[in-house]
């Protein structure tokens, strides 16, 4: 049991003395995860699209009309870029790409309205960006919503009183609060998942081109010098190597990266260590998994880095989990970044107790568990063989 | 003087067409280029059109906790029901409840209705109703968001509506009354808001830019890495050009072919809008892959190795989902990475598809990005003299 134990610090050693000797490892585990998150970061740090330029054609050019535009204008998420005498011209805009939408009010508007009947403003959107579309349509619905309370209060309510004129244009009022993301950004969102998803995609990476290297060296999956090792230790004391890595650099993304740029820490710290290392041993253990599948160092590049995209959707957190066909469902249940991504998020975006995500870990110990043997079994089977 | 022009074109063809053949030849002994070439790119395709095949994510799940309790608060949640985007899966009778279960995950809303809201609205008292969304799950809260807020609107309407009834206005009246002012929103040539359309058109064409860059790096670099470089530089009769244009000719094919699927698969099948018809998107696709290798040779070239060259690949490549501004708009982002996107060939197939296929303008308007695919796509005739040095005397390190 002891030497047992001294071997696997033995072959933790070497495996962190490869590590530093080889630069394209480096790049991988140490550097991608120290320079990436920062650029990211960068990438979304204004959270939000602001003043996304519109083109005003107003046919009525009636008191009212103008004050919508320029309430409008005054909103946070729309800014008013041009008034055009008609559609052709608003449309040379948007071919343009100047504006992204059009506010076509019609030339009855105010008359429309002093009958006492309903109005409409049309506004047209460009798709090229779902959140053009999102910011323009909140400013248009925010102006005539205000305008719609005002209206019915001033000309037939009547109210005698400031109390009365305020019940009477919201009878039942509202307030809408966007939990964990107070204001709806696209960072706090997007970029801890992100950066889960780096904390996979790197082992994946890294220990794939360790085992392409190992391979193209020795021709065969484990060092000769590996020979008196049993597989469970090879595994081990790999694995020791890479989580002590990975746990620090964990620490720096979730606390650094994350206080750096204001992105949201709840939770209990210590119920984020007792996450992230199941979480982390499940990468490393299915890492070397899928490292058999490299015979190149180069090799796991070109195997491993598109996968990013595919399971960052799978996660469910950009495309609602819910709505997850059942066959992909499975498919990511495969990978522990799908637990990771959401138990992370709920973790420390939405202050969970380890409780509320108790599935979660226990689907990431299962993961260790069944990767951490296949990789024993793998490495028994291929020491024997050559490559 | 023009059969000599002929002759020096058919020689240079004929070098062309067998380095291409024996890259062929190394495509069939190695499964790996089987895979990235044409298994990834299909699997990307199929999963995420497949996962994304709703379009608009639907009914979504929301928990609703209704202290009132009265007729009104019943038909509030009935209206609430009726939404297309939500779906209420549980109703608790504390928000605390409501709050833990939303942070398990289950639910991306809560409705919260206090106690005596209806006593209040009917006494003027003017009640409050909430409601919260996780944003952390950030496209599902601001989908739920827009279908609880009209919701919470139309209380407030309708109670209104209600008293001018009573006073003897009919329908169209009242509605002029409570509702003046109506926003039509047309969401131009994508009516349905569909997801798939506005995310699948970039992130499949994406996933294959990376794996052109990144294959076009790996298999120059190959050479090196086997030393059979100085092999191929004899085949090439000394020119550079001919050697690289000889051993990505065949990629370029085959992701020609894999752009042509997604077109057929977008267009033709899942009836994606393309107002420009499907051969400028494949002229569009064809000149983003070349600039995508222009890029990757450059890359390569530079460095003169393949690890540094594929890791800069796949860093532009990943880098290329952020900044060509499909999900979070470029113009949000800091100027100088508005700069930095323009030599990502991802932007410059965004902005062209935009411009072609979503919206079916004139291809004039877009005339700078076909400008930077094209100086792209020439980009390695800046390393010519360093490939003929990386050639002849370049040796791999590990």
């Amino acid at each position: 049991m002891r030497d047992s134990i001294l071997r696997i610090f033995r072959l933790w050693w070497k495996e962190v003395v490869g590590i530093l000797h080889d630069q394209g490892v480096l790049i991988f585990v140490v550097l991608v995860p120290l320079v990436y998150p920062l650029c990211y970061s960068w990438f979304y740090t204004n959270e939000v699209v602001r003043d996304v330029p519109f083109a005003v054609v107003d046919e009525c050019n009636s008191q009212l009309s103008r004050s919508f535009v320029r309430q409008m204008d005054a909103t946070p998420s729309a800014a008013l870029k041009a008034r055009c005498r008609n559609a052709e011209e608003a449309m040379e805009l948007v071919k343009r790409r100047e504006v992204y939408g059009i506010v076509y009010i019609p030339s009855s508007f105010e008359k429309v309205l002093w009958q006492g009947e309903q109005t409409s403003i049309q506004l047209y959107c460009e798709m090229s960006a779902m959140l053009y579309y999102r910011s323009l349509l909140i400013a248009a619905s925010d102006v005539s919503l205000e305008m719609n309370r005002h209206i019915k209060v001033s000309r037939y309510l009547h109210p005698t009183t400031r109390e009365e004129e305020k019940v009477q244009r919201m009878p039942v009022d509202y307030e809408y609060v966007s939990l964990y993301n107070p204001q709806s950004g696209f960072a706090a969102f997007l970029i801890p998942p992100v950066l889960m998803l780096i904390l996979q995609q790197t082992l994946f990476l890294g220990i794939g081109m360790m085992m392409g290297g190992q391979r193209e060296r020795y021709r065969t999956c484990a060092t000769r010098r590996c020979w008196p090792y049993r597989p469970h230790e090879v595994v081990a004391g790999k694995a020791l190597c890479y989580l002590l890595l990975y746990v620090l650099l964990a620490i720096y993304m979730f606390s650094g990266i994350t206080s750096l740029f204001g992105l949201p820490e709840l939770g209990e710290y210590t119920d984020f260590l007792v996450f992230v290392i199941p979480y982390l041993l499940a990468c490393i253990f299915m890492g070397m998994v899928l490292s058999f599948l490299v015979y190149r160092r180069e090799d796991s590049i070109m195997l491993f880095v598109f996968l990013s995209v595919p399971l960052l959707f799978l996660s469910g957190i950009s495309w609602p989990g819910a709505k997850i066909p059942l066959l992909l469902k499975y498919v990511s249940w495969l990978f522990p970044s799908t637990f990771g991504l959401n138990g992370y998020q709920l973790l420390r975006g939405t202050g969970a107790t380890l409780e509320e995500i108790r599935p979660h870990i226990i689907a990431l110990w299962i993961q260790s568990g069944v990767y951490g043997s296949l990789a024993c079994l793998l490495y028994r089977w291929k020491m024997k063989r050559k490559i | 003087m023009r059969t000599g022009m002929k002759n020096v074109c058919s020689h240079f063809i004929g070098r062309i067409l067998s380095i291409a053949s024996r890259e062929l030849k190394m495509y069939t002994c190695r499964p790996l280029f089987l895979f990235c070439l044409i298994v990834a790119p299909l699997l990307c395709l199929w999963m995420l059109t497949f996962l994304m095949h709703d379009g608009l994510p639907t009914r979504l799940p929301i928990a609703v906790v209704d202290e009132d309790n009265t007729t009104v608060s019943r038909s509030l949640l009935r209206t609430l029901e009726a939404m297309e985007e939500v779906d209420i899966v549980c109703r608790y009778a504390s928000f605390t409840e409501a709050r833990k279960t939303m942070q398990r995950g289950n639910i991306y809303g809560i409705f919260y209705i206090p106690r005596n809201m209806t006593q209040k609205a009917v006494t003027h008292q003017q009640p409050t109703i909430s409601f919260y969304t996780n944003e952390c799950y950030f496209v599902a809260g601001s989908l739920v968001m827009r279908d609880m807020r009209i919701t919470a609107e139309l209380i407030g309407l309708a109670l209104t509506r209600q008293a001018l009834t009573a006073q003897g206005l009919d329908e169209r009246q009242s509605m002029g009354i409570v509702q003046p002012v109506v926003i039509n929103a047309h969401p131009m040539k994508n009516p349905f808001l569909d997801y798939s359309v506005y995310l699948n058109n970039m992130l499949i064409p994406g996933i294959l830019l990376l794996l052109v860059m990144l294959s076009a790096s790996y298999t120059l670099g190959l050479e090196w890495k086997e030393g059979t470089q100085e092999e191929l530089f004899r085949m090439a009769g000394g020119h550079p050009a001919v050697a690289i244009v000889g051993k990505l000719l065949p990629q370029t094919f085959i992701f020609t072919l894999m752009f042509a699927c997604c077109h057929v698969c977008f267009f033709r099948i899942l009836q994606f809008p393309c107002h420009s018809g499907m051969l400028p998107m494949l002229f569009i696709g064809i000149a983003t892959i070349l600039a995508a290798q222009g890029l990757a040779v450059f890359l390569t070239g530079m460095f003169g190795q393949m690890r540094m060259a594929m890791s800069l690949c796949s860093l532009l490549g990943m880098f290329s989902f952020s900044l060509a501004g499909f999900s979070f708009p470029v113009t949000a982002m800091d100027s100088v990475l508005q700069y930095a996107a323009m030599v990502l060939p991802l932007r410059h197939y965004y902005l062209l598809y935009v411009n072609q296929a979503l919206n079916g303008f004139s291809i004039a308007y877009a005339w700078p990005s076909l400008l930077a695919l094209a100086l792209l796509v020439l980009l390695p005739l800046l390393l010519l003299k360093r490939y003929r040095h990386l050639f002849l005397y370049q040796k791999y390190t590990p």
